[in-house]
């Protein structure tokens, strides 16, 4: 029996973090420390034409100011200055500023204004004169959707099966066509660097969702090798898929630094960061679907178009998960980009899949109302045993028990199909429901595990905590697996001076470094019996790695626990205070047999005020299968994160574009709206745990993407339920539902 | 942020004094608007005169109103007995604004002194009448969802964000103002704010110097039978789409006098005397209340993208008539 | 010299820090059901974690400036103004630029850097302080006008090695994921019991004109609205802040399937009893 995995814990961060002690990027200190401030620019394509800085030079306090002028050349070359079509040999393109005169999107950055105080920063960048050649610009995806490409990653997506003629013979079709406006992450830490040189030595406090990264990004920036570039960044203060690439403003402050020989602080202010980093690309879907009368489908075609931007190619891989969800033979799922005078779009939380699935999810509510089939039904009716798009079996699968005890616990059999049918008092309620899918991916990753004769032991593993409660599962894991309480264990990340691991997205942090922890401490343990079975006395003599496990201090037999060794004894006796082992998690050559999935139902309830419009989401639940829960605590606060997320996707959401000026309208937190605690009701997870030894040694999948996944169109679903109107634009304010 | 020189007033003549001298110099009471358009460079002062010392803070019954000190916090006021018992329209307008941080902040005066939340008002690098004259109005034809359905102007479709200044036309308030001459004069909660006209630079009828001292509420027969309501993007901490000021003083089941402010409208706080008269001496009704409503928001002028407001605003009149008249 | 440099760049730690250094000590006398919950979290708590972090901000303490260094030339600030600071029962004078927000002076000047930034424009609740006992938000606020007033920052709120109960709440109920917006929510809502003791109003308040008003979820919810979490931990914060109001725990809202539950929806075949 484990004593901690699959037990709540409460976060071992949680005290830093309620006293306020938590450091995060901006708040490290660094002697002589001058303040930047980011000019942004004010046309949506062209090249400045001019650009006159005397008036901040001359302002009080201000050290430098940086242009494309008088900024040095970051990375082996400017790589966005190639316009398309794009030379292959270079793989970053990711756009650095003040590189040169042109302007690729609306708030681009056009200079950097570094003084002594922030104070003094600021005001002396609003007196920097920008004047631009402006070009004619596209900005609208809409308009430019025709002009849609395939990705150049990966080949052309084919058909399954005969989807047109298929579609042709169906007799029961819905055809519908969803829109998902550009979104922007809005974490609550605004994206900060402090870069600090030492001669050709570089350290930047990051945000960073993996350091490892932004190392390589700065070495390159300024041609140093790798070991000379340390980044941290122990707090990450939520990031979405906003950190993950390196963004612009780390080199351009380390830049900033190595000019002026000092360290210096560049804070995204809350409107920078909505072209500081990229955002949910803006997203047209159509779908078709054709089913028998029974409800089993006989085809389906989603074919997406989102945008990026003219110098990057970003594909949100919107469809993908299209292929995997319902049993069905005949399919087409194709996405395709397309070039806006934009910043490039970017991962954000769930990606692709929360975008995909909202289309799909709404449109198998509306292919249900077409076959008077309740809408759990139909995805019961076409549950996929295998894999529908490779035939392989799953490695694990329990989306049909989540279907049922969701069901089950939420009441949905009272639920009356008819739209409009059920009401409190005057409000109309209304009951949707979508299905959750996420893979469960793992990357290399590894972990060091220093174990002492004291009974401590320090883990490291250069991975992040951006809110998931990685600080506290990877505690739990290393202290389950070396027989520790946790707080024998400290766990240290984010730093480029520990071992590498894999951005912290795609939900496979607790896969990849739990993994790596896991197998250190095996190592440790292996390492222990080794030294053990040296001596002649060992209880343990002949037993295997395998055989063993650490517990309280004593390396014993697991089939017979009176078989043991003291492990300070023994390492005592060989003259060691402490045992480092280092080990590298690879997903095994087995998960190839298998199709690798994570899965949920996710049931709504809304409360529609018919008169005003406003939508309340009253009762979530979630039920979710992605194997084994090592934290339920955490895990089910990523549940709620996903929920709140999917109502402000469903509800709140929009990047607001003026096309005529290419320019963002609501670069902040009043008009861009995210969900307030007010917005946020009843949300219950269940989990139904999987036994899967195939994905990983842990047997767990990642599920912080998985939560949001079908809270989107479960509300639109619940919403349709509630007024009998169907929306297909994202997101669904008062002013659609009158 | 500009620099400016920070001056800690000693009292209201002095403060009054000191602004009216300087063409650039502004009060500076909560800070929760001004601070934030200082910081986006939308405001410009060269001198800020901090007013919070002064002790205009005081609520007290006055000539069978109450009177609020201009000064007293949002919160402070909200929560006074004197205005929760007589004034609960006002309460309620209050609460229903920004957050318990801001209100903790914000004071009456500034409340309504508060600048429109337009988009193109706050980016520099967009055209707005009202903040650089002559420049142009953004939203007229781009994004205007949020913007005003009655009495814009080519020159400016900015809406008064407020949610306090619509309870206070409702209750006829007077704002009480001095100049820098110690000369006082009073205001009518429904004057104070102006239509953008050709000169949307000026939200108010204020003069550059003068001094909200109180806001005067006269005795009011609604407090039995008022209510505010507010429609926006989310349930909490968000601008109002429409807000409805409604007040009704009833005689058995019939309405005597009635007031309706709309609120996210206008360029200022937006009272319908047809929707008032339509009103008095009928029956508290659905019916009563739905007419009203229609001459409520007749003669809207809605833009591309706030079209909504014409339909939501008549709704919300019906729903806040019938909550200030107990049937909802 | 800006006298920024002279406050805040040495490389000596701060009283504070210096404390951290050593291993905290388990909190004690936080109520007996806290001290159950919290026992777990705190043995490896903050020392820990501080420590760690502090070693990498030690390294570049003791950094000299490069004889090359670029200075701005006059860098005397503009419009200075003395200000008398107490914060968290600690007074001190600053001379800061009028242009600073007390969630500058606090992050910038004084070390205080639990206070976060989350909007600078008073859109987000994250650098709520209590200002003379009432919740504000310290960057809407100028440093030069808190001259004499009392001001307390999240730093403030625990006395010695015992949380404050909404602090302890919080870790209990998982109120927080990434912890940037955490200060603020936990600065409003200790404020916010404040005010509930005294009935202050809200939005959801049924009869403003009544005398007591009662913290129901709805009414914590809306008086907590002004506070932005993007993590979305916000039925946790909730939770905890009604048990720190009413002592009453709250119930759990997950829970893991058991293999009876399982083993029974597993025989159902084709036709759906729960649909």
């Amino acid at each position: 029996m484990p004593r901690y995995i699959g037990k709540e814990m409460s976060r071992v961060d949680g005290v830093a973090k309620v006293t306020g002690r938590a450091k995060y990027a901006a708040e490290f200190r660094a002697p002589n420390l001058a303040y930047g401030f980011i000019v942004l620019g004010a046309v949506a394509k062209g090249t400045i034409k001019s650009i006159d800085t005397g008036g901040a030079e001359r302002a009080p306090g201000v050290v430098r100011v940086f242009t494309h002028l008088n900024a040095p050349r970051l990375g082996p070359k400017a790589s966005h200055e190639q316009s398309p079509p794009r030379a292959q040999e270079e793989k970053d393109k990711s756009f650095r500023a003040l590189q040169s005169d042109r302007i690729y999107f609306n708030m681009q950055p056009v200079a950097l204004v570094v003084a002594e105080t922030y104070e003094q920063a600021r005001y002396a960048a609003r007196l920097v004169k920008v004047s631009y050649n402006a070009e004619r610009h596209s900005t609208d995806t809409e308009a430019v959707s025709e002009r849609g490409r395939f990705p150049s990653q990966g080949p052309p997506p084919k058909p399954r099966g005969n989807p047109e003629a298929a579609m042709k013979a169906a007799p029961v079709k819905v055809e519908a066509e969803y829109r998902i406006p550009v979104e922007h992450h809005n974490p609550m830490e605004p994206h900060a660097a402090v870069a600090v040189w030492q001669g050709d030595r570089l350290t930047v406090f990051d945000k960073s969702q993996e350091v490892y990264n932004v190392r390589k990004h700065l070495a390159s920036s300024f041609n140093v090798p790798e070991e000379n570039v340390h980044v941290v960044s122990p707090y990450v203060g939520g990031a979405f898929g906003s950190s993950l690439r390196p963004n612009y403003y780390p080199a351009l402050t380390a830049m900033a630094a190595r000019e002026i020989k000092r360290p210096v602080k560049v804070v995204y202010t809350r409107t920078q960061m909505y072209t500081g980093h990229g955002y949910r690309p803006h997203t047209i879907q159509k779908i078709a679907l054709g089913a028998e009368a029974s409800g089993k489908l006989t085809a389906m075609i989603h074919e997406a178009v989102h945008n990026t931007s003219t110098f990057e190619e970003f594909s949100d891989n919107t469809t993908g998960f299209t292929r995997q969800v319902y049993a069905c033979p005949n399919l087409y799922a194709p996405l395709k980009i397309t070039d806006t005078d934009l910043n490039t779009p970017t991962w954000m939380r769930a990606p692709g899949a929360v975008s995909g699935m909202f289309a799909l999810e709404c449109a198998m509510d509306e292919l249900a109302y077409a076959l008077k089939i309740d809408p759990l039904e139909l995805r019961l009716i076409n549950y996929a045993e295998t894999d529908p798009e490779s035939g392989r079996p799953f490695s694990s699968k329990a989306l049909r028990e989540c279907y049922r005890l969701g069901a089950e616990k939420f009441g949905w059999k009272q639920r009356k199909m008819e739209p409009r049918s059920m009401r409190d008092g005057r409000l109309l309620v209304g009951w949707g429901t979508a299905t959750g899918i996420w893979g469960a991916f793992q990357m290399p990753a590894t972990a060091r595990i220093t174990f002492r004769a004291d009974g401590t032991a320090h883990v490291a593993s250069a991975t992040s905590d951006i809110g998931p409660g990685t600080y506290t599962v990877v505690t739990m894991i290393a202290a389950e697996y070396l027989g520790l309480r946790p707080e024998q264990v400290k766990f240290e990340l984010g730093d480029t001076d520990l071992p590498r691991a894999p951005a912290q997205g795609g939900s496979w942090t607790t896969a990849s470094v739990g993994s790596a922890v896991h197998g250190a401490a095996l190592a440790v343990a292996a390492k222990l019996l080794a030294l053990a079975n040296r001596e002649a006395s060992s209880p343990l003599k002949g037993a295997a790695a395998a055989d063993v496990e650490m517990l309280d201090g004593r390396l014993r037999l697991k089939a017979d626990a009176s078989k043991s060794v003291s492990v300070a004894d023994v390492m005592r006796r060989n003259h060691l205070a402490e045992i480092t082992e280092t080990f590298e998690a690879r997903p095994s050559a087995e998960r190839r047999k298998y199709a690798t999935m994570a899965h949920g139902a996710q049931f709504v309830e809304v409360k529609v005020d018919p008169d005003l419009g406003t939508v309340r989401v009253a009762r979530v639940i979630e039920v979710t299968a992605c194997g084994k829960i090592i934290n339920p605590k955490a895990s089910h606060s990523q549940e709620i994160g996903g929920v709140v997320w999917g109502i402000g996707m469903a509800l709140q959401e929009a990047t607001e574009i003026d096309h005529r000026y290419g320019r963002i309208m609501n670069p902040n937190l009043q008009h861009y709206h995210v969900p307030v605690n007010a917005d946020v009701h009843e949300v219950e997870t269940l989990f139904v745990e999987e036994d899967d030894s195939v994905v990983n040694p842990l047997g767990v999948k990642g599920m912080g993407e998985l939560g949001m996944v079908g809270i989107p169109a479960a509300i639109a679903n619940a919403v349709f339920h509630a007024t009998g109107r169907r929306v297909r634009e994202l997101p669904i304010t008062p002013d659609k539902l009158l | 942020m500009r620099p400016f020189k920070y001056v800690r007033a000693s009292d209201p003549a002095a403060a009054a004094r000191a602004v009216a001298a300087n063409p650039n110099a502004k009060f500076l009471a909560g800070g929760t608007n001004i601070l934030d358009l200082m910081k986006e460079d939308v405001e410009r002062p060269d001198e800020l005169i901090d007013l919070t010392r002064l002790k205009l803070t005081e609520i007290k019954a006055a000539g069978g109103g109450v009177s609020i000190g201009a000064l007293a916090r949002n919160t402070d006021t909200a929560n006074h007995p004197l205005i929760r018992r007589n004034y609960p329209l006002l309460t309620q307008a209050i609460v229903a604004g920004a957050s318990a941080q801001l209100r903790n902040m914000a004071t009456n005066g500034g409340n309504l002194m508060q600048r429109t939340r337009c988009q193109y008002f706050y980016d520099t690098a967009m055209p707005c009448n009202k903040r650089e004259p002559g420049s142009g109005c953004g939203a007229l034809g781009g994004l205007n969802r949020i913007h005003a359905i009655f009495g814009w102007s080519d020159k400016c479709v900015a809406t008064y964000p407020g949610d306090m200044a619509n309870a206070l036309y409702a209750l006829d308030a007077v704002v009480r103002v001095r100049g820098a001459n110690g000369r006082e004069r009073t205001i009518p909660a429904g004057e104070f704010h102006r239509l953008p006209g050709d000169t949307p630079e000026r939200d108010t009828n204020l003069q550059h110097g003068e001094l909200i001292t109180a806001i005067e509420l006269p005795k009011s027969d609604f407090a039995k039978n008022s209510y505010y309501l507010k429609v926006r993007d989310r349930a909490s901490y968000a601008f109002a789409l429409v807000a409805v000021a409604a007040a009704l003083e009833m005689d058995g089941g019939r309405v005597r006098t009635a007031r309706v402010v709309l609120g996210g409208v206008a360029h200022k706080p937006w009272r319908s005397s047809e929707a008032e008269a339509a009103l008095v001496g009928k029956p508290a009704s659905q019916q009563t209340f739905e007419r009203a409503a229609e001459l409520a928001l007749k003669g809207a002028r809605p833009l591309a993208h706030n079209a909504y407001k014409v339909e939501l605003g008549e709704r919300a009149v019906v729903r806040a008539l019938m909550r200030a008249a107990r049937l909802a | 010299m800006n006298d920024d440099f002279d406050e805040t760049s040495g490389p000596e730690l701060t009283a504070d820090e210096e404390a951290l250094l050593k291993e905290m000590p388990a909190l004690t006398d936080v109520g007996q059901a806290r001290r159950a919950f919290l026992g777990q979290t705190l043995a490896c708590g903050l020392g820990a974690f501080a420590l760690m972090l502090l070693e990498k901000e030690q390294a570049l303490a003791a950094l000299a400036a490069s004889p090359d260094a670029v200075f701005a030339p006059a860098p005397a600030l503009e419009n200075p103004v003395r200000v008398l600071l107490k914060v968290n029962g600690a007074a001190k004078t600053l001379e800061v630029d009028s242009r600073m927000v007390l969630l500058d002076a606090l992050r910038e000047r004084m070390e205080l850097t639990g206070t976060k930034k989350g909007c600078d424009q008073g859109q987000c609740g994250a650098c709520t302080v209590l200002v003379d006992g009432r919740r504000v938000l310290s960057c809407l606020t100028l440093a030069a006008t808190c001259e004499g007033k009392e001001v307390t920052t999240v730093e403030g709120l625990a006395r010695g090695d015992e949380l404050h109960p909404v602090q302890a709440a919080f870790i209990k109920y998982d109120g927080f994921q990434c912890g940037y917006c955490t200060p603020g929510q936990i600065c409003s809502a200790v404020a916010l019991l404040e005010e509930a003791r005294r009935g202050e109003v809200s939005h959801v308040t049924q009869d403003v004109a009544a005398t007591t008003t009662r913290l129901t979820d709805d009414e914590i919810r809306e008086r907590m609205s002004g506070n932005i979490c993007r993590c979305g931990a916000y039925p946790g914060i909730v939770a905890a802040i009604k048990e720190a109001h009413s002592g009453k725990e709250s119930a759990r809202t997950w829970r893991f399937v058991g293999e009876e539950e399982l083993a029974r929806v597993r025989k159902g075949g084709g036709a759906d009893e729960a649909v």
